[in-house]
C-alpha cells in the first residue's frame, strides 16, 4: 500500500440503494423476507433458542451422573436425553449458527454485496431449518419417545427392530430437512463469494472470515449430500425392506459408519471453520492489527478443508476394518494447518495494543480452550492410543472442549457483530461475568472427564453404580456445567437488560472490514456507498490511511509507531 | 520455538537477553523431563499385558510433546494477554508477515507430527499382530451380555448385565481371541488392558492378549447397544497355567457348550450364511 491514498470515491449511489421499502411489517415481514439480515436474524435467534434446549438435556444429563446409582431419569429417557443433546447441539445449534446465522448476516456485508446471491434460496433454507428442528425435537411427544440411539445412530441399533419407535423416524426427517437446508446455504454461500464481490474485493483481498465460509460451503456442498443420501438408505431399511445395513439381506452395518463419518468429519470442519473465522476477525480488530500471516492463515483453511476430506476413519479405527496408518497420518497432519492459525492468533496479538472487551475474552478463551482440545485430539489420531481411550469419557472430554471453545467464540461473534446487526451494544459487564462463568465452568466440566475416561469411564451409560470412586470427578463436571449454565442465563438476561440501551453507531471497535463501513444496522442493501478497496482491511484503510498494513516481506523497516516495550 | 518476534530490529537488549535466557533455561527442563527416572503416568496406567504397556508409553510418549507444545503456546497467549493490554491509543506498528517465522512454525509441527507417527506405527504394529498360539477364546456380544467360549475344551461361560461373565485367560500366554456380535454393535472395553475393540455383527474381529500379571480386571461395553448399556459389564481374571488347567477341567461341560454352540450357529446363521469373513487388513 505505497500508493497515494485518494480521498475515497463513493461508489456510484444507485437509486435502488435508496429505495425505500414499503413492504410488510411485523410477523408478516418475518414469513415474507428475503433480506440475508432478516433471515440471518432468525437463524440466530433460532439457534441460541436451540443451544438453551440442548444445554438444559446436558444439565439433565449431569444431574444423573452426580452419583453412581442416580434414578432422577430412566434408562431409556437417559438414552433419549443424550441423543438429543448431541442432536441439537451438532445439527441444530452449532452448524446453522456457524453458516446459518453470522455468516448469513455478514458475509454479504463484508464483500460488498446487496444481498445473497439467491435471496429467496436463502430464505426456503432458514424455513427447512425451522421445520425440520421442530421435527426432529417433536419426538418427545410421541409415544415411546424420541430417537434414543445416540447421535451417530449406528447401525444395525438403529433399525426398524432395535428402535422402532416414530420418533426415530422424526428424528431422521429433521436431519433430511436441515440437511437440505444446509446444502442450500452451501450453494447460496458459494455463489455469493464468488460472483457478488464489490469491485477491487479480491479473493486475497476477502476478510478471514469470508474464507473460512467459502472453504466452509464448498465443504457443505461435499459433505452433506452423502449424509442425506445415507439417512435415505436409513429410512429404506426401516420402512421399506431393504437390507443396506443390515447383515441378514447381505448388507454391511459398517458402511453406515462410512457414510455417516464422510459426512461427520468435514461436519467437525464446517463447524469449526466459521468460528475460527470470527475469531480471527475479533483479535485482529481489538488488537488494532492486521490478521498476522494473512495468507497463511488462508492456505491454513484451505489444508484443514482439504485434509478434513480424508480423516473420517479415524473414528472407526476400533471397528477392525479400515486401514489404520493411512487415517492415521492424515489426522495427525491436520495439527500442522491448525497449528499455524494458533501462532497467526497470537502473532496478531504481539505488539498489538489488545482491548479486552467481552468479545476479546470470548476469543482468548476459544484460544486456551481450543489449545486443550486440540492437542488431546491428536492422541486420538494414533490407533494405539484410540483403542486406549475410545468411547470413553476421554472422548467425551476432548470434543467438549472443541465445542466449548466453538461455542465462546459464537458468543465473542454475538457481542462482536450483534451491535452492527442491531444497532445497540450488549452490557459489558454483565457479558464479562459471563464470560468468566464460561470459561471456568468449561474447564470444570471438561478436565474431570478427561481423568474420568483414563480411569475407564465408558461414554453414554446412565449409572457406574460398580464405580463409586468415579464420583468425585463427576461432581466437579457437575459443577462445571452449572457454571455454564449460569453464564447462559447471563447472556439471556444481558440481551433484555441492554434492549435499546447502549446505541452502538457505525463502527464502535474501529473494525477492518466492510460491515463497519454502514450503518448499523445497515439499510435495505447494505450500502449507500463504499470505500476504495485495496486490502483485506478496507475501513480501517480509510479510517486510519497513514496506518496502512506493512507490505509483504518489508518487515525489517523501521517501526512507525512506538512499539510498548515488552 | 521462540516468541514470534515481529521486528527483530526494534528488540531492546534487554528482551533479547531474555529471549536467549528463555532459550537456554528450556534445553535442561526438557531434558530432565525425557531423562527423568520417573515419568510421570499422565493419568494412565501401564496396564496388565504386553501391549497395554506399549501403549502406556506411548501415551507418556506423546504427553511429553503435548505438555511442551501446550505450555509454550499457553505462555505465549498469556504473555500477549498480559503485556499487550491496550495502554494507549497509539496505533501499533502494522505488520503482517514474518515469513521466516510462519516458516519455523510450519516445519516445526510436520516434524513432530512424523515422529508422533513413527512412534504411533511401532507399537500399532505390535498391537495388530497375530502371533501363533493354542489358546483361543470365543467372545460373542449379545444384547446385553457376554459369552465367552473355549473352542474344543468344551467349556462356555454366559452371563447377562450384572450376572458378570467372567472370562478367566492364562498368564504370560498368548490368548487368541475371536470377537463376534450376535446382534447390534457392542465395545469389548477393558481398561487394564488399554485396549477396546467393536464387536460387529457379521465381521470377525481378531486380536491377541499376553497378560504379565494376574488378577481380575473390570471390563465393559463401551459402544451404545440399547437400553441396558449401561449394565453390560464383565470380568477378566488372569491366572497362572496351572489354575488355568484346572478351571478348564472343573467347567467342563459338552452339553453346555454344545448348546451355546449351537445356539450361536443358529443366531449367526441366521444373519450370515457362513461363517463371518475374517475381517481385511489389520488384525
Amino acid at each position: 500500500m505505497t500508493d497515494v491514498l485518494e480521498p475515497p470515491v463513493a461508489a456510484q449511489p444507485l437509486d435502488h440503494a435508496h429505495e425505500e421499502h414499503h413492504g410488510p411489517t411485523g410477523i408478516l415481514k418475518w414469513i415474507t423476507t428475503t433480506d440475508h439480515k432478516v433471515i440471518g436474524l432468525s437463524y440466530t435467534v433460532t439457534a441460541v433458542i436451540m443451544m438453551v434446549i440442548g444445554g438444559a438435556f446436558a444439565e439433565i444429563l449431569r444431574a444423573q451422573l452426580t452419583t453412581p446409582n442416580n434414578s432422577l431419569v430412566s434408562f431409556a429417557q437417559y438414552n433419549e436425553l443424550f441423543t438429543m443433546h448431541g442432536s441439537v447441539m451438532i445439527y441444530l445449534f452449532v452448524g446453522p449458527f456457524a453458516f446459518g446465522a453470522l455468516a448469513n448476516i455478514i458475509v454479504p456485508i463484508q464483500i460488498g454485496a446487496p444481498d445473497m446471491a439467491f435471496p429467496r434460496l436463502n430464505a426456503l433454507s432458514y424455513w427447512l431449518y425451522l421445520t425440520g428442528s421442530i421435527t426432529m425435537l417433536s419426538g418427545f411427544f410421541v409415544a415411546g419417545g424420541a430417537a434414543n440411539f445416540g447421535w451417530v445412530a449406528y447401525a444395525p441399533l438403529s433399525n426398524s427392530i432395535n428402535t422402532p419407535g416414530s420418533g426415530a423416524d422424526l428424528w431422521i426427517g429433521g436431519l433430511l430437512l436441515t440437511g437440505f437446508s444446509a446444502i442450500f446455504t452451501g450453494v447460496n454461500l458459494c455463489a455469493t463469494i464468488f460472483y457478488l464481490r464489490a469491485p477491487g474485493m479480491t479473493m486475497f483481498r476477502m476478510p478471514i472470515f469470508t474464507w473460512n465460509l467459502l472453504v466452509t460451503a464448498i465443504l457443505i456442498l461435499l459433505a452433506f449430500p452423502v449424509l442425506t443420501a445415507g439417512l435415505i438408505m436409513l429410512y429404506c431399511d426401516r420402512h421399506f425392506g431393504t437390507h443396506i445395513y443390515s447383515v441378514a439381506g447381505g448388507g454391511v452395518p459398517v458402511l453406515w459408519q462410512h457414510i455417516f463419518w464422510f459426512w461427520g468429519h468435514p461436519e467437525v470442519y464446517i463447524l469449526a471453520l466459521p468460528f475460527f473465522g470470527m475469531v480471527t476477525e475479533i483479535i485482529a480488530v481489538f488488537s488494532r492489527k492486521p490478521v498476522f500471516g494473512y495468507k497463511g492463515m488462508v492456505f491454513a483453511t484451505l489444508t484443514i478443508g482439504a485434509l478434513s476430506l480424508g480423516v473420517w476413519a479415524h473414528h472407526m479405527f476400533t471397528t477392525g476394518v479400515v486401514l489404520l496408518p493411512f487415517f492415521s497420518i492424515m489426522s495427525l497432519l491436520i495439527a500442522v494447518p491448525t497449528g499455524i492459525k494458533m501462532f497467526n492468533w497470537i502473532g496478531t496479538m504481539w505488539r498489538g495494543e489488545v482491548w479486552f472487551s467481552t468479545a476479546m475474552l470470548m476469543a482468548v478463551g476459544f484460544l486456551v480452550t481450543f489449545l486443550i482440545g486440540g492437542l488431546t485430539g491428536i492422541y486420538l489420531a494414533s490407533p494405539p492410543l484410540d483403542f486406549f481411550t475410545h468411547d470413553t469419557y476421554f472422548v467425551v472430554a476432548h470434543f467438549h472442549s472443541i465445542v466449548m471453545a466453538l461455542l465462546m467464540g459464537a458468543m465473542g461473534g454475538l457481542y462482536y457483530w450483534g451491535p452492527k446487526i442491531t444497532g445497540y451494544l450488549l452490557n459489558e459487564r454483565i457479558g464479562k461475568f459471563q464470560f468468566w462463568f464460561l470459561f471456568i465452568g468449561t474447564q470444570l466440566f471438561t478436565l474431570p472427564q478427561y481423568l474420568l475416561g483414563l480411569r475407564g469411564m465408558p461414554r453414554r451409560i446412565a449409572t457406574y453404580a460398580l464405580h463409586p470412586s468415579w464420583q468425585y470427578l463427576n461432581e466437579w463436571s457437575t459443577v462445571g456445567a452449572i457454571l455454564i449454565g449460569v453464564s447462559t442465563i447471563a447472556f439471556v438476561v444481558n440481551v433484555g437488560f441492554s434492549w435499546k440501551k447502549y446505541p452502538a453507531g457505525d463502527n464502535p471497535w474501529d473494525g477492518h472490514t466492510l460491515e463497519w463501513f454502514t450503518t448499523s444496522p445497515p439499510p435495505h442493501h447494505n450500502f449507500y456507498r463504499l470505500p476504495q478497496i485495496r486490502s483485506e482491511r478496507p475501513t480501517w484503510d480509510y479510517n486510519h490511511p497513514g496506518h496502512t498494513a506493512a507490505e509483504h516481506g518489508h518487515h525489517h523497516e523501521a517501526p512507525s509507531a512506538e512499539v510498548p516495550s515488552a | 520455538m521462540e516468541p514470534p518476534a515481529l521486528s527483530p530490529q526494534g528488540v531492546s537488549d534487554r528482551t533479547r537477553r531474555w529471549r536467549r535466557v528463555r532459550r537456554i533455561a528450556a534445553l535442561p527442563i526438557a531434558a530432565l523431563a525425557l531423562a527423568g527416572c520417573t515419568v510421570p503416568t499422565f493419568g494412565a496406567a501401564p496396564g496388565a499385558t504386553t501391549t497395554s504397556r506399549s501403549v502406556y508409553h506411548l501415551w507418556q510418549g506423546f504427553s511429553i510433546g503435548a505438555v511442551i507444545v501446550g505450555v509454550l503456546t499457553l505462555v505465549l497467549i498469556l504473555w500477549a494477554v498480559i503485556f499487550y493490554r491496550r495502554k494507549s491509543d497509539n496505533i501499533p506498528k502494522q505488520s503482517q508477515y514474518h515469513i521466516p517465522l510462519e516458516m519455523t512454525y510450519t516445519v516445526i509441527p510436520i516434524l513432530i507430527v512424523f515422529g508422533l507417527f513413527a512412534a504411533t506405527l511401532v507399537v500399532e504394529n505390535k498391537e495388530v499382530a497375530n502371533p501363533k498360539t493354542n489358546v483361543t477364546i470365543d467372545i460373542n456380544a449379545f444384547q446385553w451380555g457376554w459369552k465367552f467360549t473355549y473352542p474344543g475344551k468344551d467349556v462356555v461361560v454366559v452371563g447377562q448385565t450384572t450376572q458378570d461373565p467372567t472370562m478367566v485367560m492364562p498368564v504370560n500366554t498368548d490368548v487368541h481371541i475371536n470377537l463376534t456380535s450376535s446382534d447390534v454393535l457392542h465395545g469389548f472395553y477393558v481398561h487394564d488392558f488399554n485396549f477396546s475393540r467393536y464387536a460387529l455383527p457379521g465381521v470377525l474381529n481378531q486380536f491377541t492378549f499376553r497378560a504379565v500379571n494376574t488378577g481380575t480386571f473390570n471390563g465393559q461395553c463401551t459402544q451404545l447397544c440399547g437400553l441396558y448399556h449401561s449394565l453390560m459389564v464383565f470380568r477378566v481374571k488372569v491366572v497362572t497355567a496351572g489354575e488355568y488347567q484346572s478351571w478348564l477341567l472343573s467347567n467342563y461341560n459338552p452339553s453346555a457348550a454344545q448348546a451355546a454352540a449351537t445356539a450361536t450357529q443358529q443366531q449367526t446363521s441366521s444373519i450370515v450364511p457362513t461363517r463371518p469373513s475374517k475381517s481385511q487388513g489389520n488384525n
